[in-house]
């Protein structure tokens, strides 16, 4: 048989031998979605925990906030509501003051926790109530419930896109390395095998593996959390064969000249870490400073999730990824020609 | 006569502070159906030499033909003709034996099939269990079967013998010998002289990246002009004085100490076995682990290069 098909097959039954390795790389994604999906699913209604300070006129706040099912009112002393606050256990502090005869309210909170703005805003609309406000209309409230716009459809494209990375450093960079200190590279070397029937059966098993990798995570994020792609499903195989052909030549690279296990794990570890936070696999990378952000852009996860996230949450199409792809193609062409020029075959 | 293989002033030197000096300049020629032998101790430059002529490694000065062709010019022509067998190759755990042998068969372009492969080397009651559950002996044998595996006119084989027990070691020769038979050309190295002696019909001797002797191992033995060795043990150490008397009986020709073992080669037995055994009586001198042998392509290591070859 053609040795193309035959190191194909070899390396995809080598693959399948290893349940530890099938396990990471195609139940982990998996775990994170359902993990992560529940953790940050949509919660129908919020409750706040807020602080209510001793004083001799507390109880007006605690009768006046009491039944509110999104407002849980805990009577505590200041001291011990600096701590709450300072732990996350409360998000508000209220102070029933008295001003010539008159009660009024103090809030005490931080603005930058989630939550402590809104539930200021509750606390104050119920007190204003009590106190005799009057609303000047009454808003009608529907509450938007369609899918595609929670967390878990933000996370989908994010762990499509380190699958991809993990997928090409491992299957093909530590592959490599491996097979470099077995002196198997070697064994190869001193036979007719040509170089590159070898390096194209690497990257076709590479493919062949993430298939089942892609499709798992899209089919239980699908069933679990009713995750859709809005987009073309054709843009999305494009999109994701590319970042395995980007992935692919940068494992090469790191694989080309490492000679030891650690030196490859270490320079593995070296490209992936940061990108795991600047490439907007958790989190947008919108939150890092404004002049980052065409740096984080030129990193080779960023193009991937952003066109992946383009095409399957907002139903963009694959014209206007042009500018992702053409960094995704740059990434794959560079590191694939400089591995080309330095890669060690014979030691 | 054919030559498979013709090297000539080969130097290899692995950059580095201070530089190695692997190979310092070899030369030799193998006639093709013949198994040459390299023989040497751990470091004397064997798998440096092999793999410049298995086109691995380049040569920092001198040339090498292989079956009439350059490294050069028809490095892919030599490859579809060659076998080889590296010092250590781990090959891949989880694939059965047969599937190692169909994947190296896929690289050549002729060759015999991954089935008749695992018959030459007798691994057909295990040629559907995982490399890993392979014995050391079983490994070996396969790691020579991917090099039969192409059907080459000449293997290369780098210590194919090392570490794996009597046995095994007489099965792989076995395996070597039925190769030779068809009229096949086999390079090996080794540092076990009795593989030396079994298999090849020329054997060089390496040291320190040179070749000290070379000829057939008969040649060799009888090139000592002494063709048996004493060797004992005293309870007492012998003395200068005692070691130049030993070494007047006739037809000895050397007496060395190696630690607290004597060894001396020598023509008859007969005539200096009684002689060496009044000498030490008379001193009062008890002797322990008395044994008379035939000299071997060891001797003939000791008595180039004054060191013992196998010390491991
Ligand atoms: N890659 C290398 N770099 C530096 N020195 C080396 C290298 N390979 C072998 N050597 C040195 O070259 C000498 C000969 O080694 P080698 O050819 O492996 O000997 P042998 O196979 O006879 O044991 C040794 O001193 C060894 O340490
Ligand atoms: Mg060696």
């Amino acid at each position: 048989m053609h040795p193309i098909p035959t190191i194909t097959i070899t390396r995809l039954k080598e693959f399948v031998r290893r349940p530890e390795a099938v396990f990471w790389v195609y139940f982990f994604p998996v775990l994170m979605i359902v993990v992560l999906g529940v953790a940050f699913r949509n919660q129908t209604q919020e409750t706040f925990d807020i602080d209510v300070i001793k004083n001799d006129r507390a109880s007006v706040a605690v009768r006046q906030l009491e039944g509110q099912p999104q407002i849980a009112a805990h009577l505590v002393d200041a001291a011990e509501s600096s701590l709450r606050l300072r732990a996350g256990r409360s998000v508000l502090a209220v102070t029933v003051i008295v001003d010539r005869g008159q009660e009024g309210f103090a809030y005490r909170f931080d603005a930058k926790r989630p939550g402590a703005l809104a539930a200021k805003n509750i606390v104050d609309d119920i007190l204003q109530a009590a106190n005799g406000r009057v609303d000047a209309f009454t808003a009608e409230e529907t509450q938007f419930d369609e899918p595609g716009g929670t967390y878990v459809d933000f996370l989908v494209p994010g762990l499509l896109g380190i699958g991809l990375m993990g997928g090409g450093m491992w299957g093909v960079g530590y592959a490599i390395v491996d097979m470099r200190i077995r002196k198997l590279l070697k064994r190869f070397m001193a036979t007719p095998m040509r170089r590159s029937h070898f390096l194209l059966s690497m990257l076709l098993s590479r493919l062949v593996f993430m298939i089942p990798q892609i499709v798992l995570t899209l089919l239980v994020a699908y069933w679990m959390f009713d995750v859709r792609i809005y987009g073309s499903v054709g843009a999305v195989i494009f999109l994701v064969v590319l970042g395995a052909f980007e992935f692919a030549a940068l494992g090469l690279m790191i694989g080309s000249r490492a000679q030891t296990v650690e030196t490859a794990s270490g320079l593995m570890n070296f490209v992936m870490l940061p990108m795991y936070t600047l490439c907007g696999v958790f989190f947008s990378y919108q939150r890092f400073p404004e002049f980052f952000h065409p740096v984080i852009r030129a990193l080779p996860l960023t193009p991937i999730i952003d066109s992946l996230r383009a095409v399957m949450m907002d139903g963009d199409s694959l014209w206007n990824q042009w500018s992702e792809i053409l960094v995704m193609l740059a990434w794959c062409v560079i590191p694939f020609s400089i591995a080309m020029l330095i890669f060690r075959w014979r030691e | 006569m054919q030559i498979a293989i013709c090297c000539e002033n080969l130097k290899k030197t692995y950059p580095g502070k201070p530089p190695v000096e692997a190979v310092r300049g070899i030369s030799f020629s193998v006639n093709a159906g013949e198994c040459y032998g390299v023989l040497g101790p751990n470091g004397a430059g064997k798998t440096t030499t092999i793999e410049i002529l298995e086109g691995l490694l380049d040569a920092t000065s001198g040339s090498a033909e292989v079956l009439g062709m350059n490294w050069g010019t028809s490095a892919n022509a030599i490859r579809q003709r060659i076998g080889v067998s590296l010092q250590e190759t781990q090959l891949s755990e989880r694939l059965t034996v047969r599937e190692t042998l169909k994947l190296f068969r896929s690289f050549y372009s002729d060759g015999i099939s991954a089935e008749q492969a695992v018959e030459r080397v007798s691994l057909t009651a295990k040629r559907d269990v995982w490399v890993k559950n392979l014995s050391g002996g079983q490994k070996q044998r396969l790691a020579v079967a991917t090099a039969l595996v192409g059907n080459p006119d000449l293997i290369f084989l780098d210590e194919p013998t090392t570490g794996l027990d009597p046995s095994s070691r007489r099965e792989l020769w076995e395996i070597i010998e039925s190769f030779t038979d068809s009229g096949k050309t086999v390079m090996l190295t080794t540092h076990y002289m009795e593989e030396a002696e079994r298999l090849c019909d020329r054997v060089a001797i390496f040291d320190n990246g040179e070749i000290i002797t070379e000829g057939t191992p008969s040649a060799l033995i009888q090139s000592l002009g002494a063709e048996h060795v004493i060797e004992f043990a005293t309870d007492r150490r012998l003395e200068g004085g005692d070691l130049e008397l030993l070494r007047q009986i006739e037809t000895v020709d050397q007496v060395e100490m190696f630690e607290d073992q004597y060894r001396i080669s020598l023509g008859h037995p007969h005539q200096v076995l009684p002689q060496l055994i009044d000498h030490l009586s008379d001193k009062h001198i008890a002797m322990t682990n008395l044994a008379t042998r035939s000299a071997t392509l060891e001797d003939v290591f000791v008595a180039k290069t004054g060191k013992q070859l196998s010390s491991d």
